[in-house]
């Protein structure tokens, strides 16, 4: 990070579940040891179905997700269809791959598409692309590998994949010092994208000793 | 409906004064004065056949083929000029390949044929090219079915369940109007494929052809190659003997 750049610290998170795909972030960026934004969305729209799940460097994924954005918008007119959330991701692993010693960029792409249904696809720093079931991702994401292999399971409904994010996301919040302040909820389906907004005063309760 | 444009028809930036573009009408003529092409779009597959025309003993058999590749899931055949054929299916594989490095995907039927028939276009434009003298047919298979797309010098094109183009494409055009092209098998196609295009051939003015036969369908596992050799011998006997059929009916 250069000095005085915007971090999105983070703990993001995708889910896919029996009808769709969930995406969760936390909303903490910070300038070092300065909260510049704690209410920040980290879920970015690309296209009517797709999202992405933001974290390294604010600029960076911004600029990027701006880019793709485009690139779906053209790929929708020209070929009079919605683009695949695999064309998405694929994309975003292009440009972070291409420009890797530029970028700081950790992203998570989520979405439905009428080909392959709900999926959930992981670009680490590299610009590698990874299919998961979920992923996650961010600072924060080291502290929740274990919460999120005991209590994932294929094939949730989707009040279960909700309440498995919203308890990722806050478990990891509460350990990592990027990571904090609400958590913003995004659930994609064929029928639309509904937004969930967890308060922080509502954050699902754990041990706290 | 021949005219002569005296005078417009010296380049393509040029209309006529009843807005034709001859240039563009004299590249039909080279496709026309060419070997018949056929394509079939069957319930599973598609299946392009080629009249090529042999004007020597001396060439190779099975070489300067007419049909060729794009892609894996992408054939092309074409009439008219065989070395702008060449061409046009160099960009088709340019094209195909900067699909797949941006969008991790094959091309689709219907985008390929576009972006092939804008390039065709585009050279009816300057007066520094001329249009391209050939018609081609794009073949392909994708997730959404098999698809024949027919596109012609001007860049016009069209999708098509059965389409001919070349010298005895009227023919060809009336024989395939009999068959119920949405309800063929692949391997029905590929018989009346051989057998339009030996219908079509004229014995007196050519002598000397070669049949060639490609299809992409379920069995080649969407991928496009020259029919396989017992099925397409197979087809040519049986094309053979029917025209023997005809030519004994009184």
């Amino acid at each position: 990070m250069k000095p005085g750049e915007v971090d999105l610290g983070t703990t993001i998170m995708a889910v896919q579940f029996k009808d769709g795909v969930i995406v969760g972030a936390d909303s903490r960026t910070t300038t070092g040891s300065y909260i510049a934004n704690r209410v920040t969305d980290k879920l970015t729209s690309v296209h009517d179905r797709i999202f992405c799940c933001r974290s390294g460097s604010a600029a960076d994924t911004q600029a990027i997700a701006d880019i793709v954005h485009y690139y779906l918008q053209m790929f929708t007119v020209e070929q009079g269809k919605p683009p695949q959330v695999h064309t998405a991701a694929s994309l975003f692993q292009e440009l972070v791959y291409s420009n890797k010693d530029k970028l700081s960029a950790g992203i998570i792409v989520a979405g439905i598409d009428k080909v392959d249904g709900p999926s959930v696809w992981s670009i680490p720093l590299g610009g590698s692309l990874h299919k998961q079931p979920f992923a996650i991702g961010g600072s924060g994401s080291t502290y929740i590998y274990g919460y999120c292999d005991a209590a994932f399971k294929n094939g949730m409904s989707k009040e279960e994949a909700i309440a498995f994010t919203k308890n990722a996301v806050s478990l990891a919040m509460s350990r990592d010092g990027s990571s904090g302040g609400v958590i913003r909820l995004a659930v994609i389906t064929n029928d639309g994208v509904e937004r969930i907004f967890v308060p922080g005063d509502q954050l699902p309760e754990f041990w706290q000793g | 409906m021949s005219s002569i444009g005296t005078g417009y028809d010296l380049s393509a930036s040029t209309y006529s004064p009843d807005g034709r573009v001859f240039q563009v009408e004299y590249a039909h003529k080279a496709v026309d004065n060419s070997g018949t092409c056929i394509g079939i779009r069957a319930k599973d597959g598609v299946v392009l056949a080629v009249e090529k025309l042999v004007h020597s003993k001396l060439l190779v058999p099975g070489s300067n083929k007419r049909i060729m590749t794009a892609d894996m899931h992408v054939g092309v055949a074409t009439a008219g000029l065989v070395a702008d054929g060449r061409y046009l299916v160099n960009r088709a594989r340019d094209e195909a390949k900067g699909y797949r490095d941006n969008y991790k995907s094959p091309i689709p039927g219907n985008v390929i044929a576009e972006r092939v028939a804008q390039y065709v276009q585009a050279y009816t434009l300057y007066s520094y090219v001329r249009p391209f003298g050939i018609s081609a047919l794009i073949a392909t298979y994708d997730k959404s079915g098999p698809a024949l797309y027919g596109i012609e010098p001007s860049g016009v094109y069209y999708g098509y369940y059965g389409t001919a183009i070349g010298k005895g494409k009227q023919v060809a055009k009336t024989e395939l109007e009999k068959l119920k092209l949405s309800e063929l098998s692949v391997e029905e196609a590929v018989k009346h494929a051989a057998r339009i295009i030996y219908t079509v051939h004229d014995e007196v003015k050519d002598k000397d052809f070669e049949l060639e036969l490609s299809w992409i369908c379920e069995r080649s596992g969407g991928v496009h190659q020259f029919v396989p050799k017992d099925l397409a011998d197979e087809a040519e006997q049986a094309a053979k003997a029917s025209l023997q059929e005809e030519m004994d009916e009184d």
